[in-house]
């Protein structure tokens, strides 16, 4: 019972969801991807999102975890988020069964830009697991409805091998499209069959993204290691910083802002972020 | 402005009068110090104090507080589905507030009252306060409000102001929750016309009184990289101990942790303090903390409240000069000497060895 007061939407309460199917990605099985349906029919309308948000999952009783969504908005009934067992509650998520309760919590922070990007070339770097808001991306682009307002579209996506590359049916659905010119490689493989690249994603960039130009714009999402080694190829292939287009990660908890521990300066990288240009990253302080 | 005028011998009377409406809270002594508590029936605000230990901020936001209770216990209907705790949002009342720790209030509404998102926690429980505020007649050594945004007068923030004058509270009317707040203490009568001068000769004293003093106007201007490269982080954050004791004590720091606390079959999600003087803070599930030294966690303290939230808000500095974290810091890091040299850092000028 709430006595006395305003009324005002709790924006610490989650969508109660139920999980619907898991699946694992990964050969090292660290990786599950998590498909949820709302258990109130209101819910999916109210959590309408964008490619490049995140949401907190709550998982009752061991807490939340900010996480990017991996499905797009153009794909109903349903939202999908893939899971690195790291922590407390991804470790306890990953022991969970089809049909648990949960909850949601979002969509939190902006987006990549898609009113900048309309119109535009794009090229997605991503590396390792960091692939599930490209993905969400990709699967929004390719949208009928969607694929005409975008030029052309690159993809540039490296994982350690073969066995380690996330949503490997729809990367292969997607090498046989030709509105959208796929760059997959491993950093090795023992597969004498294998048929895509072989090489780390900085190395795969400057050999296949095209080069900068006012219209071509670069996302990248990746670990640490690739950022810093990807970077100087795009700066070589002539990309200004304001066309780099960077997807943070901090600790956080509220998710909105306000409890102060995922600051890049005076930006949160919950609520500004977590999609930063390079050029807005390049006048904050590096605490991520 | 209204001025009523409160007699000292009705003012235990009054005071039992506000508890049959309104949650009272006031300071208390307990061993050495002072501290903001809810009183019990019939208990009075011991107004003789400088200033509390702990700021009142807990008043409006508790150090921890449910949000939400649950079952986990798969026999119940709703269970793994969170619902709100109860809570009790009726008027309450907190007597005795120092004006900086009342102008406190208003900084930290900016974080949690946003065009955005809106705490409903910390707003409700602000709305329900009516501040009674308490001028200082004798600030501290560490005092710096009025360089601060605040003064040992100031009204902002505050629905009453009380100025002790001898045998009687000059209580100035600034809100009409502080009027319905006198009326439902009885106090009414209103002041003699000499109250006006009698208040400001005595804010003119207190004024004179405050010693130090913070300098920000050129902090807006510095380049937010220059600062936090500046070399006297290393010199700032040598002694500190990272205890946290400025973050808990501060009445502008709100920094929060969300935790999830089980017992048996069911449990509740709270929201405790947090702050940024501890490694946790900021860890990644990894290992990786992109604060994982105790300079970049001191630099972030003061980077916060002296930069990032003076850019922010264009509304001045994320401090009211209270001095508390001043005189409790067992390493004497002083914020007023941090503030100084932030506002006078220029980069070119710096004779430090380039590294």
């Amino acid at each position: 019972m709430i006595k006395g007061g305003i009324k005002v939407l709790n924006p610490y309460m989650p969508y109660p969801v139920r999980i619907d199917e898991i699946i694992t990605e990964t050969e090292d099985r660290n990786l599950k991807t998590f498909k949820f349906v709302f258990l109130n029919p209101g819910d999916e309308e109210k959590f309408s999102y964008r490619a490049g948000q995140f949401a907190e999952l709550s998982v009752t009783g061991k807490g939340e975890i900010p996480i990017g969504i991996a499905s797009s908005p153009t794909e109903k009934g349903f939202v999908k988020f893939t899971v690195n067992k790291v922590g407390l509650v991804s470790s306890y998520l990953h022991s969970m069964k089809v049909g648990d309760i949960m909850g949601i919590r979002g969509p939190l922070g902006n987006s990549y830009p898609w009113d900048t990007l309309e119109g535009k070339n794009v090229v997605i770097i991503g590396g390792g697991f960091a692939f599930t808001t490209l993905r969400s991306s990709i699967i929004f682009m390719l949208d009928p409805a969607n694929r005409k307002k975008f030029k052309n579209i690159n993809v540039i996506y490296g994982a350690r091998s073969p066995g380690m590359l996330l949503y490997r049916d729809e990367l292969a659905a997607w090498e046989k499209r030709d509105d959208i010119n796929m760059h997959i490689t491993v950093d090795a493989v023992n597969d004498p069959d294998w048929k895509y690249n072989v090489g780390f994603v900085p190395a795969i960039t400057e050999k296949k993204a095209p080069s900068a130009d006012a219209d071509t714009y670069a996302i990248i999402c990746g670990p640490p290691i690739m950022i810093k080694f990807t970077q100087p190829v795009l700066d070589k292939l002539g990309y200004g910083h304001d066309q780099i287009i960077m997807s943070l990660e901090n600790r956080m908890k509220c998710g909105i802002g306000m409890c102060g521990r995922c600051n890049i300066g005076k930006e949160f990288v919950c609520k500004d972020g977590p999609v930063f240009t390079l050029a807005q990253l390049n006048a904050t302080p590096r605490e991520y | 402005m209204k001025v009523i005028k409160i007699d000292k011998k009705d003012w235990a009377g009054g005071i039992e009068k506000i508890q049959s409406s309104y949650r009272l809270y006031g300071p208390v002594k307990s061993d050495a110090f002072h501290d903001f508590k809810a009183l019990e029936k019939g208990e009075l605000p011991d107004l003789n104090f400088s200033n509390t230990r702990v700021s009142p901020k807990s008043v409006v936001y508790p150090q921890s507080e449910v949000m939400f209770e649950y079952s986990l216990d798969e026999k119940d209907a709703e269970h793994h589905i969170l619902k709100d705790a109860a809570k009790d949002y009726s008027p309450k009342a907190v007597l005795g507030i120092r004006p900086c720790d009342a102008a406190s209030f208003l900084l930290v509404k900016r974080n949690f009252d946003t065009p955005e998102y809106k705490d409903p926690y910390w707003i409700k429980s602000y709305e329900a306060t009516t501040f009674v505020g308490y001028a200082c007649n004798n600030p501290c050594a560490t005092c710096f409000c009025t360089t601060a945004g605040s003064g040992p007068f100031n009204e902002e923030g505050l629905d009453v102001l009380l100025v002790d004058e001898g045998d009687c509270y000059y209580a100035k009317v600034i809100t009409s929750k502080g009027e319905s707040l006198l009326n439902a203490a009885g106090w009414k009568t209103g002041a003699d016309g000499g109250a006006p001068d009698k208040i400001a000769a005595l804010e003119k004293e207190a004024g004179s009184r405050i010693a130090s003093s913070v300098t920000t106007g050129r902090l807006k201007d510095k380049k937010t990289t220059e600062l936090y490269e500046a070399p006297f982080w290393e010199d700032v954050s040598f002694a500190c101990i990272n205890c946290g004791t400025c973050t808990y004590l501060c009445p502008t720091c709100w920094c929060f942790d969300i935790q999830d606390e089980n017992s048996g079959c069911s449990g509740v999600r709270m929201r405790n303090w947090d702050s940024c003087m501890f490694p946790l803070f900021t860890i990644h599930g990894t290992g990786h903390n992109p604060r994982g030294t105790k300079l970049q966690r001191v630099r972030q303290r003061f980077m916060h409240k002296l930069k990032y939230y003076v850019d922010k808000y264009d509304n001045g500095i994320q401090c009211v000069g209270c001095g508390r974290c001043i005189r409790s810091c067992p390493v004497n890091i002083d914020i007023r000497k941090v503030c100084d040299m932030m506002n006078s850092y220029d980069p070119k000028a710096c004779a430090c060895p380039a590294k």
